[in-house]
């Protein structure tokens, strides 16, 4: 038999088609690629812009020269304990001295409070302007240029927005001296009452679903409604939490069952409702963890147990919690990093705008990092967007650590059976 | 040969009879109250999470039923009125929808291409390498909180858009912003979900395609990207789901006040939006507003519920089971 003879069209190897497949197929890759590339540089862009924002050139102005505060060409800074209340006396109203003075004593106040005292309420410097990094670090003879047209009085700094004093003073309305300790120890408070709550919840509905539970209607009902509740918007819980810890379980939230109301607080708006509410988000996504864990301890390890007589929950207690705790561990600092960042439930439940001294019960008022942050954000002056820039950094490397610490974890005591 | 004891049952009576003098052990299982007690206590922990959804249905609704209950609210105009201003009585919850479809919809039609083409790419295309420098990336995307995206919808895509087409297209506050952040924030959800479904399609189709002479990207478009179908569809639904219940990029860089309009450069508010800025101000309860945040409320968990719903019932109906 004579084979026919391979022609052009018939050769499937040099066929115009492939030709066009292959081009096809090294387009489609491009595509891939790129999507990929595009979400690392939102990524990059980003942390671009919050870098961007949280350090950079301001321009302060001062009200009053410190130079012209100096007493015989002592400067501001070495002056005595005396002399410094003495020019807070001269310079601020008789009130305001007044008020000062039953805040804190002068006299039980150092040489550094009081010098600070009067740089903020003598000297009080203003920020004017200011400038990204990205502006700082290339256009700096035009922004020197600009400083010496429009300010002439003011001094130009390179501010780094996150910074010692940032961390550790309360709020205040002036951006030069806002801090976020108030919002920090808030989160704290919150955060350590959603895990009290959450974690035993979670844990013990994970055993009940995964070791106890027949398969009938109602455990599937369970295990249907917690799928669900996960998917549930966060603002929908600051709703529930509004109605019902805030208003239905006031007296319980306010802490006046307890005997013990807080003068400062707003009905049930404490930290305490802002902890359940927080705890209810988080416990779907908790239990689904902790349940993954469960399941993978292998079926062996339960069947010995059983086999030489514990009890069943002895078998859980003794057997199956141990190898599962790293893995429910690891999902509940995730499910807490994400409690940490959410907002909206806590604007909703009714967070405090403006509180300058720390939390103290769980039944004081409160305000969290990521609210701190969304309060500046959503103010119009620059200067707002820089801090909430910094505090947007703090809040990220809290998160980081955490993270951090639930891979650690994972490696450290994640146990494979093979 | 038969056994003595049922040859002889005189026999049997009486050895019986003797062993029963010894007490009997009894190996029925017996109920320990502490272990009951545990499991009552588990059973708790398990039914709370009924619990909380009973909660959320019943205040949800108590609040809405008084808010359709009260004279100045007509059920219709609630459902097709075209203004939403609490300050005149009015209460049409369309400007609110329309602008949480058309945000969630430019958010969807970022994240959806994207999120599969990277997801394609991750489970087709990419080296062990890149997949795991570019996983991480996408886990810690997923875990920046929602309001540092506001602030870079805010302060980054706003004026991006605003230099591009110009300030007089682009409002200060406007959807697209909005749309475009919440898409980059959905994007790691929808690649997850993608993704694990496309890596759940099994090596012998690929390998059978291969085998008939199909392209690498024909490999990845026209086989496993249909078999993987009801995973990806879940996972756009899931992210639908996510867009419309996303509250702070809504808060922060979409606007403050209800406004009926398709143009994404211009403001409007969200429902999830409109929730947060009333109830972030001085609020007072039993009135007319508080209670129609809970109606809307209730139609927002209700959008969600059912597309979740939807999504869960794709994946156990369409999926391709392979041994």
């Amino acid at each position: 038999m004579k084979r026919p003879p391979l022609t052009d069209a018939a050769d499937p190897f040099t066929s115009s088609n492939l030709q066009r497949r292959k081009k096809l197929a090294r387009l489609w890759q491009i595509v891939f690629q790129a999507s990929t590339i595009i979400g690392i540089i939102a990524l990059s862009a980003l942390l671009y812009n919050i870098i961007n924002q949280s350090f950079g050139y301001v321009a302060i102005e001062n009200t009053i020269d410190p130079q012209s505060l100096a007493v015989d060409g002592v400067p501001l800074e070495q002056l005595g304990k005396e002399e410094l209340v003495f020019i807070l006396e001269e310079n601020v109203s008789k009130g305001k001295f007044r008020q000062l003075g039953r805040e804190k004593p002068f006299e039980e106040r150092s040489q550094e409070e009081i010098y600070s005292l009067v740089i903020d309420e003598v000297v009080e410097p203003q920020i004017v302007k200011t400038w990204l990094l990205s502006e700082s670090l290339t256009q700096r003879e035009q922004i020197q240029a600009e400083m010496a047209e429009k300010y002439p009085q003011a001094e130009l700094v390179f501010r780094s927005w996150v910074n010692r004093n940032f961390i550790t003073s309360p709020q205040s309305s002036e951006p030069l001296f806002a801090g976020i300790r108030t919002a920090i120890l808030g989160s704290l408070w919150t955060i350590a009452i959603t895990i009290l709550f959450a974690f035993p919840l979670a844990v013990g509905a994970a055993i009940y679903l995964e070791e106890y539970a027949r398969d009938n209607w109602f455990n599937r009902l369970i295990q249907t409604n917690i799928n669900n509740l996960a998917g549930v918007p966060s603002i929908i819980y600051g709703m529930l939490g509004l109605a019902m810890f805030v208003r239905l379980l006031e007296p319980l939230t306010s802490g006046s069952v307890f005997g013990l109301v807080d003068p400062t607080t707003a009905n049930g708006r404490t930290i305490l409702s802002a902890g359940l509410t927080l705890m209810l988000l988080v416990l779907p996504l908790v239990i689904i963890n902790a349940q993954e864990a469960i399941r993978a301890v292998p079926n062996s390890l339960r069947q010995a147990s059983l086999g030489i007589g514990a009890t069943k929950w002895q078998t859980i207690w003794a057997h199956v919690l141990p190898n599962a705790i790293p893995g429910i561990l690891t999902g509940t600092i995730l499910a807490i990093s994400r409690a940490i960042g959410e907002t909206a439930p806590l604007v909703v439940v009714g967070a405090s705008t403006f509180i300058t001294f720390d939390p103290s019960s769980p039944f004081s008022k409160f305000t969290t990092l990521p609210i701190q942050i969304y309060q500046w954000t959503a103010r119009p002056q620059d200067e707002f967007r820089n801090i909430a820039g910094a505090a947007i950094l703090v809040l990220l490397f809290l998160l980081l650590t955490l993270n951090a610490g639930a891979i650690l974890l994972r490696n450290r005591y994640g146990r494979s059976y093979q | 040969m038969q056994l003595s004891s049922a040859t002889n049952p005189v026999e049997n009576e009486a050895s019986h009879r003797a062993y029963s003098r010894i007490p009997p052990v009894d190996l029925r299982k017996r109920t320990n109250i502490g272990e009951l007690f545990i499991q009552g206590f588990l059973f708790i922990c398990g039914a709370f999470s009924i619990l909380t959804t009973i909660g959320i249905v019943y205040e949800l609704g108590k609040e809405a039923l008084l808010f359709f209950r009260s004279p100045e609210v007509r059920l219709v105009d609630f459902f097709t009125g075209t203004t939403w201003q609490p300050k005149i009585l009015e209460f049409g919850i369309w400007p609110l929808v329309t602008s949480t479809i058309i945000t969630s919809f430019i958010a969807m039609s970022i994240a959806l291409p994207l999120g599969l083409s990277v997801a394609i790419y991750l489970s087709e295309y990419a080296s062990n390498k890149s997949r795991n420098l570019i996983k991480p990336i996408l886990e810690v995307l997923a875990g920046i909180p929602t309001v540092v995206y506001g602030y870079w919808a805010l302060t980054y895509m706003t004026p991006l858009l605003r230099s591009i087409l110009g300030r007089d297209v682009v409002e200060i506050y406007n959807m697209a912003a909005g749309g475009i952040v919440m898409g980059i924030l959905i994007l790691p959800l929808v690649t997850s979900m993608s993704e694990d479904s496309l890596s759940a399609v099994p090596r012998s189709l690929r390998e059978g395609a291969y085998a008939l002479g199909a392209t690498k990207m024909e490999v990845a478009v026209k086989i496993v990207v249909p078999a993987a179908l009801s995973g990806i569809s879940a996972a756009f639904i899931v992210g639908i789901s996510r867009a419309i219940g996303e509250t702070m990029i809504a808060a922060l860089a979409i606007g403050a006040g209800p406004n009926l309009t398709f143009n994404p450069f211009r403001g409007a508010e969200t429902m999830t939006g409109h929730i947060v800025r009333i109830s972030g101000g001085d609020l007072s309860y039993d009135s007319i507003d508080y209670n129609s945040l809970f109606a809307i409320g209730l139609l927002l968990f209700f959008m969600t519920l059912t597309l979740n719903l939807i999504s869960q019932r794709i994946v156990r109906r369409f999926r391709e089971v392979y041994e």
